[in-house]
């Protein structure tokens, strides 16, 4: 329980911090590279490996690379539909959270699994 | 295009969208080591690369840049949406760097220091994402 407690702030400050950074810059196509910072993978691969040891950890980072493409489909998908539709951002991101799952386990179907 | 540092978005930030980004970014981060518990690394590992609080930045952006527009009496939603947009861009742009930070992890944990391996993936996560901007 604890360990699940100390997951949640550190990565709950990570992220924020990564988002605020994002925040200043300008232009938004530079500030949106920090909407894709691994900060999840920063504030839970130290923890893991320090705890699982680092095999467990590097099968994580290979899975994060299913992720990390699924993102890339993701995020494209945003800016597309963004760009070309009159629609509010909270569904969109939230509409697309399917393509995400998708992509990430149909890359776990026929590459990790 | 240059980049530059705009420090007037913390003062159009209100508390609890900085708390809402908290909570998705903690709630994530402890969901994977959940997740990875119950189903196992590869699952678990998964989820590092999940846009936890992609909704929430977006929404905000979105926001910004409306009432920005709205102030001077002009139309800001689709400027508002436009921006949204661009972000989301660079994030997709951003998401090759996560690749490339995956990759380098994968590798090289198993062999040297983790910190070492973490704070030298996040420079290339970086320099690749910017690289690619910048093309």
């Amino acid at each position: 329980m604890s360990q699940i407690l100390v997951r949640f702030l550190v990565g709950g400050a990570v992220v924020s911090a990564f988002s605020i950074i994002g925040d200043l810059l300008k232009p938004k196509s530079f500030a949106g590279l920090f909407g894709a910072a691994p900060s999840v993978a920063l504030a839970t691969l130290g923890l893991t490996v320090a705890t699982e040891g680092a095999a467990y950890g590097a099968t994580e980072a290979h899975s994060m690379m299913a992720g990390a493409i699924a993102f890339t489909a993701y995020a494209s998908c945003v800016s597309w539909v963004m760009m070309r539709y009159k629609v509010r951002a909270l569904w969109v991101t939230i509409c697309a959270i399917p393509l995400w799952l998708g992509v990430a386990f149909g890359l776990w179907y026929v590459w990790l699994k | 295009m240059q980049i530059k540092v705009d420090t007037s978005v913390i003062g159009q930030t209100r508390w609890y969208e900085y708390a809402i980004r908290f909570l998705f970014g903690g709630l994530i981060t402890a969901g994977a080591g959940i997740i990875a518990k119950k189903f196992g690394p590869v699952v678990g590992g998964l989820f590092l690369a999940f846009p936890a609080i992609f909704p929430a930045s977006a929404t905000l952006i979105e926001k910004h840049e409306k009432q920005k527009k709205a102030a001077p009496g002009l139309p800001g939603a689709q400027r508002g949406r436009e921006a949204a947009g661009i972000d989301a861009a660079g994030s997709a742009m951003g998401s090759v760097g996560l690749l490339v930070f995956a990759l380098l992890v994968w590798q090289l944990v198993p062999r040297h220091s983790t910190w070492t391996v973490l704070i030298g993936a996040t420079v290339a996560w970086l320099t690749c994402s910017v690289l690619i901007w910048h093309v």
